[in-house]
């Protein structure tokens, strides 16, 4: 089947099995690998695109589902050589240590922050509860996204 | 204390940011599964629905008409090799694939190989087995009872399931001080099977070069330099040889000993290319790797405690049942089959111990590695930490003022254990007080006093652990033989930058910024300067690897002492530039100047940029050094952690509602990155305290196969982590420093428990096993009669 999507602001198209997983459109067919896979059963968020702006597990929808749809994954955050303040927040505030859940964490917190500016602490381990990390035992993940929520606060 | 270098250089002491994140934070790291090379093929494996089952036959027809299908592999095929078994690194054996029989649910039965992973699954899904069911054996007490069904029969004088006994210390002292005891305690506690599982799973890309005969191999693994011997060794006959393999260990999401072990996957793969020339990519599910992957712990523990009446400890005696599945393929140093677990006494002075251990083999996949701990450490953790409880509440005396009369004090240090360790430094009592006062211990303990009149239930756990971690000094450590020392080899550029390449492995440690902040604090060169490189066989020196928190004690130490070799050279080099003897020169981290002459300076760029252009006549050119460091011993990093939870009557629930965690891994090298460490490290702890198991039924049906039933904890369970240090440096260590991975996840679960089982004490409650489940505290509650 013919899947059109833009992904991070560039149009593709691919000829595709209609079971073929929309993180493996974005992984293997587009080669963006800064999307990770890491359960089969949409607990860990690894695998979280944003499909119209909205977090998504791209491990447990079809690539045609997203078919005319506007993606964004990690690789397109920075713009113009400028980071988003989400990526200078987990940098600063050590919110990472292996980097394989970042992606998806970052993307949830892009999608969270835009609805909820000024989270409070609570607010913001709900908001991540879908993305598992292992590393860091999440207190620099809070950290990274209320140094990213002040710096867009003060108009970063 | 102060750092010695400034900020811009980045020595020891200072948070700088982490060299590794601007490539992850981009999504531009590179994980084994972001690798694909030409032409290649995929692999996935069928897997048995039976713990023990005989294979009367395998149909592949079906598998094989799928387009795309290329072959599927058995035991049969790799049985013409001689690889249907090979070695673990427990010098047991281990099948790659089954030729008579499977001996675990989720065992790997077949391997179909095909030209995209779809088609592969595909294959896999349709590969008829027919099984004739075995009686299985799933409790290991049961699998040492008279006529229970043999498991080994692999192995012709196998008689029983017991795989070994091992016993360390003075039996004879240990019984006499127990019949002189005034008190005594005993406890069953049972540490049940768990599994890492890190976010990324295991997985590989074989690729056979058969015109140059060399096998490349990009592997999440731990030990990249190890694994390429045991390739050589196991794959010799069939014309592997070392200097034909080369294994890439690319970006690691998370490892924690689960990346250790040689996988049945991994070799299939390997043999799959081999055989075909083309590139094979194998990377488990998630299902796959916790249902199929070495766990780890699964030990069940008979301890018990001696103290005089006036609360002085006297002996320790443990007895365990060590279940390794149906092989010992645990990765321990070879002489110590229980690994480390007799550092069991603790961080008290006890005179007298006896641990006996005995491995048994059951119907479950291989276990006995590590959950992010150094070899058994939190198995011995957990059990003197809930017995130093036991005893405590059984003589009435405050835990806290019955460690503090226990403890090894600082003036025994180095300090010769009963089982023989002998301890670095320490000084336990400071780092409980520290604990005690940052989060208010008599306060506390007032409060629960109120509550317990009004019938709330809040209990105060205290765990003072201490590790022992940095394996280790050859005497006495080696796995398969290799020594366990670790590795740098160092390269300064003309231009003064340098490159520097490590045995070791890091997995999110972060060592791409530690190990060039020692660097920077030895060498004077801006941290940001140098370039840290591991994971190629083809370029880094040999090591061991990164496990058992032994990076900073092993590789840590042998890059300072190759920088220190460097400085040696540098300072002949520097004398030469200013005309003055060696001896006449003073160095401080990046310079060199004379003696009374301090105008009279070269940096160590200009040493380097001389080491090219303006050597001495009779010198070699270049600035290198590498170091093999060989530790004199291990080193003993210690904390003292306090929780308090409070437990809903009405559901069971336990809710830890502080943490406080005083860690002491001697020297910091970078505070941000221990703090990292330690807070990921109480996650992992809690993680098995409260909320991971992996069980099995009575035929052997694995329980929480999956992350519906295997529960890690989410943002919401994990606590706000309240971290402090105190710093007693190593004295052995070129850096004083210890190591810091794994404290936090070899202290936590004791204090956890601990806390739980004190809210409980007046009710009659003794001892929970984790994890300590909502269910457990709701049962146990409704037993002793209390109602919401």
């Amino acid at each position: 089947m013919l899947v059109k999507v833009t992904i991070n602001g560039e149009k593709h198209e691919a000829d595709v099995e209609p079971r073929l997983l929309l993180v493996h459109l974005i992984r293997e067919t587009l080669r963006l690998t800064g999307t990770h896979i890491g359960c089969d059963t949409s607990h860990c968020g690894a695998c979280t695109v944003l499909l119209d702006g909205r977090p998504v597990k791209s491990c447990t929808m079809f690539a045609v589902q997203a078919h005319g749809r506007d993606i964004m994954t990690v690789e397109g955050l920075e713009q113009d050589g400028k980071l988003h303040p989400l990526q200078e927040g987990f940098m600063a505030e050590h919110g990472l240590q292996c980097g394989y859940c970042t992606p998806g964490m970052l993307m949830t917190g892009v999608s969270f922050l835009k609805k909820n500016p000024k989270p409070s602490e609570d607010d913001i381990r709900r908001a991540i509860s879908g993305n598992l990390c292992r590393c860091t035992g999440y207190v620099n993940i809070v950290k990274a996204i209320q140094h990213a929520a002040a710096a867009i606060q003060g108009g970063a | 204390m102060a750092p010695k270098t400034s900020p811009e250089v980045g020595g020891m002491g200072h948070s700088i940011r982490r060299k590794e994140d601007p490539r992850f934070i981009r999504g531009k790291g590179t994980y084994v599964d972001d690798v694909v090379l030409p032409s290649m093929l995929y692999l996935d494996i069928v897997r048995s629905p039976f713990a023990h089952a005989k294979i009367k036959k395998i149909d592949i027809a079906k598998a094989t008409a799928i387009p795309g299908v290329l072959a599927v592999i058995t035991g049969k095929d790799l049985e013409k090799y001689n690889l249907h078994w090979m070695p673990t690194l427990m010098s047991d054996t281990q099948m790659v694939l089954p030729v008579e029989k499977v001996m675990y649910q989720a065992q790997e039965v077949a391997a179909v190989l095909a030209t995209s992973r779809y088609a592969a699954a595909d294959g896999a899904a349709v590969v008829e087995v027919e099984y004739e069911p075995l009686p299985v054996v799933v409790d290991p007490k049961k699998a040492l009872e008279p006529g229970a069904p043999v498991l080994r029969t692999d192995k012709k004088d196998k008689k029983d399931n017991h795989i070994w006994h091992w016993e360390w210390g003075s039996k004879a002292d240990t019984d006499r001080a127990f019949s002189e005891a005034d008190v005594t305690v005993k406890q069953d506690i049972y540490i049940p099977r768990i599994h890492v599982a890190s976010i990324e799973t295991c997985g590989c890309i074989a690729h056979f070069d058969k015109v140059n005969e060399k096998l490349t191999v990009w592997m999440t693994t731990q030990a990249p330099h190890a694994i390429r011997t045991v390739f050589a060794l196991v794959a010799g006959h069939v014309g592997l040889a070392e200097h034909k393999i080369r294994i890439i260990s690319p970006d690691i999401g998370g490892g924690f000993g689960g990346k250790v072990p040689v996988y049945p996957g991994y070799v299939i793969a390997v043999a799959a290319s081999v055989l075909t020339g083309k590139p094979v990519k194998w990377i488990e599910d998630r299902m796959e790797n916790l249902q199929a992957d070495s766990f780890a712990r699964d030990y069940h523990i008979t301890a018990e405690l001696a103290a005089k009446k006036d609360g002085t400890l006297t002996a320790l005696r443990i007895k365990t049942l060590a279940d390794h599945g149906y092989t010992d393929a645990a990765a321990n140093p070879s002489k110590f089959p229980a690994g480390l677990f007799h550092v069991c006494t603790g961080s008290y002075d006890l005179k007298a111990a006896h641990v006996e251990v005995d491995g048994v083999y059951t119907n479950k996949p291989p276990g006995g590695i590590a959950y992010r701990c150094s070899f058994r450490v939190t198995e011995a953790v957990h059990t003197i930490e809930r017995m130093a409880d036991l005893m405590a509440h059984q003589l009435g005396v405050d835990p806290a003022e019955f460690r503090m009369k226990n403890f090894i004090k600082p003036e025994q240090f180095p300090y010769k254990s009963a089982l023989g360790w002998e301890y670095d430094s320490g000084n336990y009592a400071g780092a409980l007080r520290k604990a005690m006062d940052t989060i208010g211990y008599a306060e506390l303990r007032r409060e629960q006093e109120e509550k317990r009149k009004r019938g709330e239930l809040m209990g105060i756990g205290i765990s003072s652990f201490t590790e022992i971690v940095g394996a280790g000094p050859s005497k006495h450590f080696d796995i398969l033989g290799l020594k366990m020392f670790d590795s740098c080899e160092i390269r300064i550029h003309p231009t003064g930058k340098a490159i520097a390449r490590f045995g070791t492995k890091s997995q999110g440690q972060g060592h791409e910024t530690t190990y060039a902040q020692i660097l920077a604090e030895e060498l004077g060169i801006p941290a940001k300067d140098i370039q840290v490189e591991e994971g190629d066989t083809d370029t880094a020196p040999y090591g061991l690897g990164t496990y058992a928190s032994r990076s900073t004690p092993v590789a840590g130490a042998a890059a300072a002492i190759a920088s220190r070799k460097i400085l040696d050279k540098a300072r002949k080099l520097a004398a030469h530039l200013l005309e003055a003897a060696p001896e006449d020169l003073v160095y401080e981290p990046g310079k060199f100047s004379v003696k009374g002459a301090p105008d009279r300076s070269k940096t160590i760029q200009d040493v380097a940029f001389a080491a090219y252009t303006n050597h001495p006549q009779g010198m070699e050119a270049g600035l290198e050094a590498v170091s093999y460091y060989d530790p004199p011993n291990l080193t003993y990093p210690f904390g003292s952690y306090i929780c308090v939870v409070d437990i809903d009557k009405g559901t069971g629930e336990v809710k830890v509602r502080r943490f406080v965690a005083i860690d002491d891994c001697g020297n910091i090298i970078n505070p941000m990155i221990v703090q990292g460490q330690v807070h990921g490290g109480l996650t992992m702890g809690l993680a098995p305290a409260l909320y991971e198991e992996i069980s099995y039924d009575e035929i052997g049906n694995i329980q929480g196969g999956s992350f519906i039933d295997y529960l890690l904890p989410t943002a919401v369970e994990t606590p706000k982590w309240e971290t402090g240090h105190t710093v007693t440096p190593s004295p052995h260590h070129p850096l004083g420093a210890k190591g810091v991975g794994e404290s936090a996840t070899v202290g936590a679960p004791a204090a956890i428990a601990n806390a739980v089982v004190d809210a409980l004490w007046h009710l009659g409650v003794r001892h929970l096993d984790i994890p300590i489940t909502p269910q457990k505290v709701w049962r146990v509650l409704r037993e002793k009669g209390v109602t919401e």
